[in-house]
């Protein structure tokens, strides 16, 4: 298995690994952010450039660094391989320069967009930004089309991380959206006005990082953050069920597909989930979902299971720290060893 | 009445020739030539219509079609005159003068770039290096470079697209029969 | 005047049919080939140290090394013609003239490869040159040069044309694979490269028109005789397609090595600059590579002469050298302004970009607008500063070279003519009318 180091840490992943996964498997602290990859969608990724590294060390077998920076969501690892993310300052000015781009035509309508405080685009520019725009021209705007009653497309927020395209490809048959045109003019489209509409279609709500395609159902009803995610399942015969509901007071705002640590769905679920299901004694709760601290869905948010948990760890911690404190071993090196 | 939209004999003849060239199962490969010969047979651009039709001679979706035609620039999306004269406007060409000759077409013509005469005849496009810099300026018209232009030699050769009077494609009719 | 092995003979009246081309020696060395085994080929192709002549100058023998011969998997020649470079014009024109010189460097190069179907992809917008190929070709099946037991040597191949429907990108070797595939020609992440996955994933070789023809004459007479022509690693001869301000544009073939001021100057090929003119800059090898100033581009820094070579026209890497490119020799007199050549050129890759990685998309736009702000007499003091930071977050970031060949002639015209921009942004008064024709279809006139 190749052993790969990126920001110093080492790991050993099996054959085939990409660079961007072998950092999620380290974590949060050296992986790249990625805008367009996903997981779960073949051949996704590549295409918006923040996912960036610099290889310093080729391989064991070729030490040379590879000449421009690569995306670690399309390369592999190769044995001895040496990457620089965080601790590379080069490759941070670099992707601030990606993040630059990305913006520069991007609407910033922020206030008015449903995807805000669970959008990638305003994580990534908070994280790998600059505070201020240096494009002082009239950003490129679209006609609006209809899409369906369901889905609401919003052409001048999209990023092109082609990442509904594939969603359609792989989950739906007969694709009817795709990429039209080319350049900055590219665009998601049907071309001839055209429904999207088949069982999968809303999941690519999900996979969109930005509010360029987001639910119409839940259109202007409320900020995210005003609404508690709460991850609950039921028997449906298309999907496995399993979902993430939103509630505001007693009502159910919207429901998507339960996100993990990078943001990806872990479930596809079904438009019969998502749109038509939006009544409490629909679904079995399961208990309030995780979000990430940082997050601004996390105010007011309590996870009381991971509330125990933490406490339960605090405990823990403690008590094994008192154990060996009277086993004369000293604090530092456990601490060391975790 | 809408025209049915549906290749000639000949001319279906050539595009499952066509379709031929490329392995089993790969034969959405012929779509580019054959979007061109969709454009010589319906009036010099492609319709949804067409479009579609071509999608069912391929047999795949609709909007592979439309994700192929609208990337490349030879493909029109909308009616054209009956002669596309294409200008090119690229470096070398740009160097040359290409700039004063689309002010004279454009004056000439009564059109601006992307425009279409009145009476439907010609269709004003500029359009990048054609690879003809060492002739230039130049301007492409159907299959045709013109080259070495001046402004009196675009007159000429305007007005003899205009008194034939026929329709220009870049895959020209003529090597239809040929191609047999 | 060098050696003349591709454009021996080429106006010879009817050298574009099959009869007086064999008449001329045609597909003698097709003949010789089929004697031979491929791997033989393979060396002679080393041996003569031809180089990719569409731009990059990949040794074209490692390249064929390269491919992957997995048991049961067909693999595929495929011929670049999809010259689009600003001021490249050298494959049409052999295309045009001798079509049956790359017809027989296909077959000869399929059979060292061991393809089986052979593609010549060429521009959609080359359509008359694509029927004189359609018909070359047909006049080759005919005469037993392709199909079936090829001159009876039991090798069997199939050759065709693929025309593209417009598009500059189709020019990178990924792009064009997808666009032979019958889909948008956007460039492919690399690994894995085409030589192990190519169109339709299997093994391709992809080689520009004139890199093919080459083939021929190395075929005739020998690799190790190909490799005493030129200078050091560049051997051979080289097409070059010169335009601009000079007297007798047109196709040349040059012995690699001959020095630049000869090349520029004499009666024999671009025969001085037009009106008698100072010569103020040359974009030496197409659009991309970086514009030199006169000084710079007849003598390097070190005061050398410089020699029409990828080694001479290199020397002093991007600070004071350019490229050989794909020989598209751009030249510029004194009356040219570097700036709006250079928003040309930004234009141009705007238009061409094909939109899927975000610097590439978003940034050559940028740079469009802010060099066409400049032109409109409104250019800010920063603005310059502002083109180089762009052009540096755009080169090297992106899926394939186009980002690259869009920043390199922002970064050269700014390294070596930052006077005249700020000449333009100082006083707008010493700019002469920029129309507003070229500005893309999709853009309103600018509010500043």
């Amino acid at each position: 298995m190749p052993k790969v180091t990126i920001d110093g840490h080492e790991i050993e992943v099996p054959k085939g690994t990409t660079i961007l996964q072998a950092a999620r498997m380290i974590g949060p602290e050296v992986a790249p952010p990625a805008m367009c990859y996903y997981s779960k969608l073949k051949t996704s990724g590549g295409y918006c450039r923040t996912c960036i590294v610099k290889v310093t060390k080729g391989s064991a077998q070729n030490p040379n660094p590879m000449p421009k920076p690569v995306a670690s969501c399309r390369t592999e690892v190769m044995d001895g391989m040496e990457v620089a993310n965080f601790t590379s300052p080069d490759l941070l000015e670099a992707r601030k320069g990606v993040v630059e781009f990305l913006l520069i035509n991007h609407p910033l309508d922020c206030p008015i967009c449903d995807q805000a405080g669970e959008c990638d685009l305003q994580n990534l520019g908070y994280e790998h930004g600059a505070a201020k725009t240096r494009y002082d021209f009239e950003r490129r705007t679209f006609e609006k089309i209809d899409i369906g009653n369901k889905v609401q497309l919003h052409m001048t927020r999209c990023i092109l991380c082609y990442r509904c395209v594939k969603t359609a490809d792989q989950l739906c048959s007969n694709r009817v959206h795709g990429v039209l045109n080319r350049g900055d003019v590219s665009e998601i489209s049907t071309y001839i006005q055209n429904a999207i509409d088949n069982e999968w279609s809303g999941n690519v709500i999900d996979v969109c990082p930005v509010g360029a395609l987001t639910d119409k159902t839940f259109r202007f009803k409320s900020r995210v953050w005003f609404t508690k995610p709460v991850d609950a399942h039921r028997d449906c015969k298309t999907c496995a069920g399993k979902a993430r509901i939103w509630f505001k007071g007693e009502e159910v705002l919207r429901v998507t597909g339960r996100k993990d640590q990078w943001g990806e769905v872990q479930d596809w679920i079904c438009n019969d989930c998502r749109f038509e299901k939006k009544k409490v004694s629909d679904w079995t709760i399961e208990g309030p979902s995780h979000i990430d601290r940082h997050s601004v869905i996390a105010q007011n948010h309590y996870e009381l299971q991971n509330l125990k948990l933490d406490v339960g760890r605090q405990l823990n911690k403690l008590a094994g720290e008192a154990e060996k404190n009277n086993t004369n071993t000293s604090t530092k090196k456990a601490t060391a060893k975790k | 009445m809408e025209k049915e939209v549906k290749f000639s004999d000949e001319t279906l003849a050539l595009v499952h020739k066509i379709m031929k060239r490329y392995p089993e199962g790969k034969h959405k490969s012929a779509i580019i030539p054959i979007l061109h010969l969709a454009q010589m047979e319906f009036d010099g651009w492609l319709s949804p219509e067409t479009m579609d039709y071509v999608a069912s001679i391929l047999r795949i979706q609709p909007i592979e079609v439309y994700e192929v035609a609208s990337f490349y620039s030879m493909f029109n999306l909308k009616p054209v005159g009956k002669c596309l004269v294409e200008v090119c406007r690229t470096g070398p060409c740009w160097l040359l003068g290409a700039e004063d000759l689309v002010r004279h077409i454009e004056k000439k013509l009564n059109i601006k770039d992307g425009e279409t005469t009145a009476d439907g005849m010609f269709t004003l496009k500029t359009v990048e290096c054609l690879a003809s810099c060492g002739t230039a300026p130049m301007m492409q018209i159907g299959e045709t470079y013109h080259e070495n232009l001046t402004c009196d030699k675009v007159d000429q050769v305007l007005n003899e697209y205009r008194q034939k009077g026929e329709r220009v494609t870049h895959w020209d009719k003529k090597h239809i029969k040929a191609q047999q | 005047m060098g050696k003349q092995l591709l454009l021996d003979n080429i106006h010879a009246p009817g050298i574009a049919t099959l009869g007086v081309y064999r008449e001329f020696g045609g597909y003698k060395a097709l003949e010789k080939a089929l004697k031979m085994k491929p791997e033989e080929l393979v060396d002679e192709v080393k041996k003569s140290g031809l180089r990719g002549r569409g731009g990059a100058g990949f040794p074209t023998g490692m390249k064929w090394g390269f491919l992957a011969k997995p048991e049961g998997v067909p693999r595929h020649l495929v011929c670049n013609a999809d010259e689009s470079e600003p001021g490249t014009f050298k494959d049409r024109y052999l295309m045009e003239r001798k079509p049956h010189l790359l017809i027989e460097g296909m077959i000869i190069g399929s059979f060292a490869l061991g393809a089986r179907t052979s593609y010549i992809y060429i521009r959609g917008e080359m359509m008359y040159v694509y029927h004189i190929l359609e018909q070359a070709i047909q006049d080759a099946y005919d005469a037993g040069l392709l199909g079936e037991n090829i001159m009876g040597s039991g090798y069997s191949l199939d050759l065709h044309v693929h025309p593209g429907g417009g598009a500059y990108i189709c020019g990178e070797e990924t792009a064009l694979i997808e666009s032979l595939e019958g889909k948008r020609g956007n460039p492919r992440i690399k690994p894995p490269f085409p030589a192990v996955s190519g169109v339709w994933n299997r093994p391709t070789v992809v080689n520009n028109v004139e890199t093919i023809a080459a083939v021929v004459p190395i075929v005739n007479m020998g690799g190790e005789e190909y490799a005493k022509i030129g200078v050091g690693k560049s051997t051979g001869t080289k097409l070059i397609s010169a335009c601009g301000h000079i007297n007798k544009p047109g196709v040349y073939e040059i012995d690699l090595g001959l020095p630049v001021e000869e090349f520029l100057y004499s009666d024999n090929y671009c025969g001085g600059i037009r009106n008698g003119n100072k010569l103020k800059a040359v974009v030496a090898g197409g659009s991309s590579v970086p514009i030199l100033p006169a000084e710079l581009f007849l003598k390097t820094a070190k005061g050398e002469p410089r020699l029409m070579s990828y080694e001479s026209l290199a020397d002093g890497g991007f600070a004071t050298g350019t490229m050989l490119g794909s020989g598209g020799f751009i030249v510029m007199d004194d009356t040219a302004s570097v700036v709006k050549n250079l928003w040309n050129f930004t234009r141009f890759y705007h238009h061409e970009s094909c939109g899927q990685c975000s610097p590439c998309r978003e940034g050559t736009g940028w740079m469009e607008k802010v060099l066409y702000r400049i032109l409109d007499g409104h250019g800010k003091k920063e603005d310059v500063d502002l083109l180089w930071d762009i052009q540096s977050k755009i080169d090297g970031k992106t899926i394939c070279p186009l980002g690259d060949a869009a920043a390199w002639p922002v970064a050269s015209a700014i390294r070596h003519f930052r006077s005249e921009f700020e000449e333009y942004i100082k006083n707008p008064g010493s700019i002469k009318d920029v129309k507003h024709y070229y500005r893309l279809h999709n853009e309103k006139e600018p509010a500043y």
